[in-house]
């Protein structure tokens, strides 16, 4: 696995794109075909099944390094990655030479012992590798593959080694393949890609309106100019679901979400629409929690997500729905080179034939002019909807996130002053320092916990806060610091409902640190009755 | 025999403070980094190598009385001496003695050899007041020959290439262990002048060290292509770094060890250096000193303290104002980590 190793180190050691790139295109000119593919699949998410509890590896590293169990703990929360801190704590004793795929199986085989067989051979591991090998087999056995490389850019690595397109291979890397199943040749060359019903298309990724010289967008109609006549671009809302695509080949119907995760089966009702597609379709759209003609709030389609198995109340209570948007495939064939409008129809008379319950079409919203475009989006805001979709009516279906034909166009967001509460370190490069920060509102004469916030400060405001939440400590549970309340936070958040679930009553969606208030003193912040008053 | 006061680690029966961070009477001072050498004090002892440094430093003026190592010195019936610390030139460990009981303080140290620094001895006693700037089982270093391999083939790589190698180093102790541990026949080291100063002080004191240049604004751009620069972290930001480009960055510390640290640094290459001692470091040192009572100061000195306790030793931590290892922005003020306590979370 050293050739592995090095690889990792070099894409460690730079921040420019285009050095990780090349690393990456020369090992895939170089490396073993059987090791390349696990580096193919382990940077696109894959992974071998986890054959170890996170618990079983805790005491094993503790053992094999001496330590009580609470020291390897402290530990774990000042690196802020197991796999990094069982690479400190082990040492090297005799070293194990193996190739990545050979590791690889090794961890797989690890999954039928008895638990003394596992310890031991995860522990002789430790024993025999030291440094970033150590690393990727922490990496391995407990998932997660982070390291600071993106799918995207593995995929232009692999582009310049072998000349195949960066959007081919992108498309070829979707779906359901594994390293076990697939050969390099078939995976990146294409040879038997027609096997595969359920490969999905790379969905096309829109970026947000921006303002002047990449700037976030105001509001305002200047924003709209630049895309120039109105009458070559559409409308649509912005859906606040699941991003998902609808595949029907050879008589059978596949869900991809774009995490591209299989969901087939999670969503029995969309089952029915084997028999409402012809084969040979793919639909883009999005999955929503969908009631009496109109949308669920989003925090009622989360308790959809992750149940393996839908009881019968859940789905008698949130039922979902298709929203459909685009059509990649028709009649069998790619169409994703030809023009958003004569996809649209295509996708139009579909839908209209179909003419299923689950299956909806995302409305196309008149106007003339983008003030007419300006007005939708300030009524844009809804449980479901989060803001407007304008797309070039001769758009092709492009791959990944892309600049100039898709643009998305959020509502802005709602805005509330609370108050820092809890604090804890971080990971990855804020390992160390204490950024994720819990935030509460008055209730009462007492703080709420409103909602969990890691980003958007600055690195050096950053520092600062870390430096506040070491020098205000109340009281510490575990990794957790409950601090003085003193500091104001102006948090911003998409989408509020009414929860159950949350000691406040409220659910906030994608709640960020908007800006810090140093104007503000803690008794100036918003109470809860003020976020509750924003759910409509 | 010492206590921990607002003003620093205090000797009563000798009215005598060590590493104050306030003015006071008389002054023992470890080394001459800036957390442990402070002004303001009407006299200070330390090592002839340190007197010189704080000097250069803080001026001429200081009334530094200078003693050698293992010279001791009696005060009011209190027996002091200064022994290797191994941290940087000059640094020192505090040997205390009165009516037969003895206390160490380390100050800062480490047990690998630099190749500038007198080595670390072993010191026995009583009481052992340790750093314990690194004390958690994940930072244990490597040998310094295979992080130098590491440093030389990153400079070789660069210098083949056109481009410029910089690392930061604290400007001393640091800066000269990066230049007397590399491979010199790269190319040219050149150092800001912040090292400059520090290198003139030490080769006056007797160090030797390779060939080095200050960078002036005369320092024509050619020089930098196969360079090695070494300057404190805080000129890499500024415009005083833009003649180097095009450059690779990198950074000689402890704190290398994790990769959050490495890349909230901003940097592109880290080099686990220290001049601290690392978890193996800091419990042989407990172990040689033969003291039956431990006091941790700066650093993880809660877990430190709590782990030596754990395994039947007594031990303490104390606050104190030091800094521990330095590196660039990375330095925070002294560091406290939680201990380990239920786990639990806050309410949702």
């Amino acid at each position: 696995m050293n050739r592995e190793a090095a690889l990792f180190d070099q894409l460690d050691a730079t921040t420019s794109t285009t050095a990780k790139v090349d690393a990456l295109a020369t090992y895939f000119r170089e490396a073993d075909d059987a090791d390349k593919l696990w580096v193919i699949a382990l940077l696109s998410g894959r992974r071998p099944k986890r054959p170890v509890t996170s618990t079983q590896l805790r005491r094993w590293a503790a053992e094999v390094s001496g330590i009580p169990d609470w020291l390897f703990e402290a530990s774990y929360h000042v690196v802020g990655d197991f796999a990094e801190t069982v690479t400190h704590i082990a040492t090297l004793e005799e070293r194990i030479t193996k190739r990545l795929s050979e590791w690889v199986r090794y961890v797989e085989d690890l999954k039928d012992l008895p638990e003394e067989d596992k310890a031991t051979r995860v522990k002789a591991a430790w024993a025999g590798l030291e440094g970033m090998e150590l690393f990727v087999f922490n990496k391995i056995i407990t998932g997660g593959f982070r390291i600071g490389v993106s799918q995207k850019v593995m995929v232009k690595g692999l582009s310049k080694a072998t000349g195949v397109g960066d959007d081919v291979l992108a498309h070829r890397l979707m779906g359901n393949w594994s390293p076990h199943g697939s050969s390099f040749e078939e995976l990146v060359f294409g040879a038997n890609a027609g096997d595969d019903h359920s490969r999905p298309y790379p969905f096309y990724l829109a970026y947000g309106i921006e303002g002047p010289e990449g700037t976030a967008a105001g509001a305002g109609l200047n924003d709209l100019l630049p895309l120039g006549d109105p009458r070559e671009w559409q409308a649509e809302h912005k859906w606040d679901g699941i991003r998902g695509q609808v595949i029907m080949r050879g008589g059978q119907r596949f869900l991809w979400s774009r995490g591209e995760e299989l969901v087939t089966d999670k969503y029995p009702e969309l089952a029915a629409l084997r028999d409402a597609l012809p084969n040979g379709t793919v639909l883009d759209g999005e999955i929503l929690a969908w009631k009496d003609d109109a949308a669920l709030p989003f925090a009622e389609l989360q308790k959809r997500i992750g149940r393996k198995s839908v009881g019968k109340k859940l789905l008698a209570d949130v039922p979902v729905i298709f929203m459909a948007y685009d059509v990649m495939e028709h009649e069998g064939e790619d169409i994703r080179q030809r023009p958003l409008s004569e996809r649209r129809q295509r996708l139009e008379a579909l839908v209209a034939a179909a003419r299923h319950p689950a299956l909806a079409l995302s409305p196309t919203l008149p106007f003339r002019t983008w003030e007419e475009i300006v007005a939708h989006r300030e009524h844009a805001r809804s449980s479901s909807i989060e803001g407007l979709m304008l797309k070039r009516l001769n758009s092709t279906y492009e791959v990944g996130r892309r600049r100039g034909d898709w643009w998305k166009w959020k509502v802005d967001p709602l805005r509330i002053d609370a108050v820092l509460t809890f604090s804890m370190q971080g990971h990855g490069r804020r390992a160390d320092l204490y950024t994720d920060h819990t935030f509460g509102l008055w209730h009462n004469g007492e703080l709420v916990t409103f909602a969990k916030a890691y980003s958007g400060l600055t690195d050096a405001e950053m520092k600062e806060v870390d430096a506040f939440v070491k020098k205000n400590t109340l009281e510490r549970f575990g990794p957790v610091r409950q601090v003085k309340a003193e500091l104001v936070f102006e948090i911003a958040f998409e989408g509020i409902s009414a929860s159950t679930r949350h000691k406040s009553g409220v659910a906030v969606r994608f709640p960020r640190i908007a800006r810090w208030r140093k104007d503000k003193k803690a008794e100036d912040a918003n109470t809860l009755d003020d976020l509750k008053s924003m759910i409509r | 025999m010492l206590t921990f006061t607002p003003k620093g680690i205090y000797c009563p029966y000798a009215d005598v403070y060590i590493d104050p961070w306030r003015g006071v009477d008389r002054a023992i001072v470890t080394h001459a980094h800036s957390d442990h050498a402070r002004g303001g004090s009407r006299q200070y002892l330390a090592t002839p190598v340190t007197k010189a440094l704080m000097h250069a430093r803080m001026g001429i003026d200081l009334n530094i009385e200078a003693v050698g190592y293992g010279e001791p010195i009696t005060i009011n019936g209190v027996r002091f001496s200064l022994h290797p610390a191994g941290h940087i030139p000059g640094s020192a460990q505090v040997h205390v003695e009165h009516k037969g009981e003895v206390w160490v303080a380390t100050g800062d140290y480490k047990r690998q050899e630099d190749g500038i620094s007198t080595p670390f001895e072993p010191v026995r006693c009583h009481t052992l007041i340790t750093e314990c700037t690194f004390g958690l089982p994940i930072y244990r270093w490597k040998e310094p020959r295979e992080v130098f391999a590491e440093l030389n083939a990153w400079w070789r790589g660069n210098a083949a290439n056109g481009i410029c190698s910089v690392i930061s180093a604290y400007s001393l102790g640091k800066a000269q262990r990066v230049m007397t541990g590399v491979d010199r026949s790269i190319g040219p080291i050149l150092v800001h002048g912040a090292v400059a100063n520090m290198n003139t002080v030490l080769q006056e004191c007797g160090l030797e060290l390779p060939r080095w240049e200050h960078i002036t604004k005369d320092t024509p751009k050619e020089r930098f292509r196969n360079a090695l620069v070494i300057t404190p972290g805080s000129a890499l930001d500024t415009t005083w770094a833009n003649r180097m480009k095009p450059f690779s960055s990198a950074m000689a510390s402890g704190w290398m060890q994790l990769r959050g640290w490495r890349r909230r640094a901003n940097i592109e290459k880290g080099f686990v250096l220290s001049d601290h001692a690392d978890w193996d470091g800091l419990l042989h040192t407990v172990r040689e000193s033969g003291a039956e009572r431990v006091i941790a100061t700066h650093g993880y000195t809660d877990l430190f303290s709590q782990y030596l306790r754990s395994v039947g030793s007594d031990a303490a931590a104390e606050t104190t104002e030091f800094v521990g290892e330095a590196g660039a922005d990375l330095q925070e003020g002294t560091r406290s980590v939680d201990p380990p306590g239920r786990p639990a979370t806050p309410a949702e």
